[in-house]
């Protein structure tokens, strides 16, 4: 099938349909009502199940539901209609259902603003709910990857028994690229009468599954949350997924960008090599599982002097770029959190910034 | 002639964590009866609350899943819309239901959501050591309400079915007790309605249960008992509120 032009929200709504995914409930919040709009109409084409709820929090606990029965189920929010959903989140996590949560996030904190914002990066990353848990986040750089991600999204789900959430942003939600679905990224949901209470006389086992989260015996709580730990550090072993650009030449500043951020800093890389001067960039395309490896790498480079994290939020990821680096290299960080998404210019001259004054190619850089 | 009374076999041999006197044991069997009579138990999925019946799954012997506080309805909403043959009640409290779950419990009625709702009302938390309700009596003596529920701080106890049947959706409602056997067949029956205007793809319903906490209460379970019928029932009265029935007769 060729390419077509689609808007990003619209393009995570058809990847899920085209993943095999036919259930979805939301409520709408801007920037990413589009995919409800969407889904609202193409779902009943395909016998698939729509329904706007009354609230995010309600909507967590249609997705627990449906996840809890076995079937592909997923929703999509914005910023602080994650925050309602992130009680019923920890649940699913807790429970060990799969399900694919999609954050077109936009300025924070409370109502913040509605224009694209990384500001979620703890929330996603750290945890967001109650409890011992991790969600595996992915972050799109472009419609396309988007759409790849989504179609993705379902099997590691099922595979890990865990929530995903996909972490966009406003502008990856807003713009519009050419997109194709690959026919291989298609699935079927696994089976799972192991555990999910989809109806006991489907089940060879006849014996009642019951999907709970409450666990009241001290010592099996405990072995309860070694369990998910052995699952998130399994995800840190085998998901771990990140773009290298740049990394060949003798770089002098390292970037750590994500998502939108990390186009621009693409563009004012390649600006900066035409200008002589070499910045190499890791793009986490997983956020947890988070890069570490590939980071310390190419900070450890001898040509390397810096390096910086890059975000549409105020360092929230700066942490884990430190973590990384394991103090080889001094970490700085650069970004906005308003809206506005920095220019390849203001990123070039940040990084001129950064990286020492002594080099020959920046005693007369000054492009004021 | 064999026997005429057995455990229903929806009904585990688990053996209860309940107080003396309460009565959730009564309407765990009801459901049970009628879920045997109906046939359904392999398609059936129950949905426990947060409260003292959390830990309802261990007494029936079908699917179960338990919820947040108060969020079963949109569980039961997830389950029923992406798979409809099945069978879901959600089984919920009045600290459950009528508080921190009232916009779920509502929407979920007012979409007309093809499950069912055991509410049992027995006017305090229970679980949590016997708090103020939404539902606790004017002047009754709770751990947050030391000096009795004062209604005009708090306001006056909420009546659900009264308030869920205001809805123009069609739906099945209907409030029983169950502190007498004449009153539990007649809840029986109306468990059984639920159930089967579920079954038919007809409309949502609910049943409230006014039940007794004798433990929280601070009575006996035969004071409990005397106190269900001299105050609660005057105020929550017994009934038929809302029948897709008679709304076609209309």
């Amino acid at each position: 099938m060729g390419k077509v032009l689609m808007k990003g929200n619209e393009a995570i709504g058809e990847a899920a349909i085209r993943a095999g995914c036919l259930n979805y409930f939301a409520y709408p919040i801007t920037p990413q009502s589009e995919v409800a709009e969407y889904l609202s109409r193409r779902l009943p084409e395909v016998g698939g199940v729509f329904l706007q709820g009354e609230s995010e929090v309600a909507v967590s606990y249609m997705i627990f539901g449906a996840a809890a029965c076995g079937e592909r189920v997923f929703t999509t929010s914005s910023s602080p209609g994650i925050s309602l959903m992130s009680e019923g989140i920890s649940y699913i996590a807790a429970a060990q259902c799969p399900a694919v949560f999609v954050n077109i996030m936009r300025g924070g904190p409370g109502l913040g603003g509605i224009l694209p914002s990384q500001a979620d990066y703890f929330q996603a990353t750290k945890g967001g709910g109650h409890g011992d848990y991790r969600l595996l986040v992915m972050a799109p750089a472009g419609v396309q990857e988007a759409v790849e991600m989504v179609m993705r999204a379902f099997p590691l789900a099922e595979e890990y028994r865990n929530p995903v959430i996909i972490l966009g942003d406003g502008l990856i939600g807003q713009m519009m690229e050419p997109v194709e679905f690959p026919d291989h990224l298609s699935s079927k949901p696994s089976n799972k009468d192991e555990w999910a209470t989809n109806g006991m006389a489907t089940r060879k086992s006849g014996r009642p599954n019951i999907v709970r989260t409450l666990i009241l015996d001290p010592n099996t709580l405990n072995e309860h949350n070694l369990h998910l730990k052995e699952k998130y550090e399994r995800m840190k072993r085998d998901e771990v997924r990140y773009e290298p650009y740049n990394l060949e030449a003798d770089y002098r500043g390292l970037i750590v960008s994500y998502g939108t951020m990390s186009r621009v800093c693409r563009s004012a890389i390649d600006a900066l090599k035409e200008q002589g001067v070499e910045v190499g960039m890791v793009r986490p395309q997983t956020l947890f599982p988070f890069p570490e490896k590939a980071i310390e790498e190419a900070a450890s480079k001898e040509s390397c002097e810096v390096v910086v994290s890059i975000e549409m939020s105020m360092g929230q990821m700066v942490e884990d770029v430190e973590r990384s680096v394991r103090g080889r290299r001094p970490v700085e960080w650069y970004g906005t959190c308003g809206g506005d998404v920095p220019t390849p210019e203001e990123i070039m001259e940040a990084m001129k910034s950064f990286m020492s004054s002594e080099s020959p190619h920046l005693v007369h850089s000054s492009t004021g | 002639m064999g026997k005429e009374f057995t455990r229903p076999q929806a009904l585990s041999e688990q053996h209860t964590h309940y107080c003396p006197g309460c009565t959730h044991g009564i309407i765990h069997r009801l459901i049970a009866q009628v879920i045997d009579e109906l046939g359904v138990r392999g398609r059936t999925v129950g949905i426990a609350p947060v409260g003292c019946a959390v830990l309802a799954y261990n007494y029936f012997t079908f699917d179960f899943q338990e919820a947040a506080h108060g969020r079963a309805p949109a569980m039961a909403t997830g389950i029923k819309r992406v798979r409809p043959d099945l069978m879901v009640f959600t089984y919920q409290g009045d600290g459950d239901l009528a508080s921190i779950g009232m916009g779920e419990i509502v929407h979920a009625a007012n979409r007309g959501e093809k499950f069912t709702t055991i509410f049992v009302n027995n006017t305090v938390y229970g679980m949590t050591g016997g708090q103020m309700a939404p539902t606790t009596m004017p002047g009754q003596r709770t751990t947050t309400s030391p000096l009795g529920r004062n209604i005009d701080e708090i306001g006056m106890p909420l009546k659900v079915a009264e308030l869920l049947s205001t809805l123009e959706t069609p739906g099945y409602i209907e409030r029983v007790t169950v502190i007498k056997p004449s009153y539990i067949v007649r809840a029986k029956r109306a468990i059984k309605r639920a159930f089967t205007y579920q079954l038919q793809g007809r409309c949502f319903s609910l049943v409230e249960v006014v039940s007794t906490c004798p433990t929280n209460w601070g009575l006996t379970p035969m004071e409990a008992v005397n106190w269900t019928a001299d105050v609660l029932l005057p105020y929550y009265q017994l009934g038929e509120y809302k029948s897709p029935d008679t709304r076609e007769e209309g």
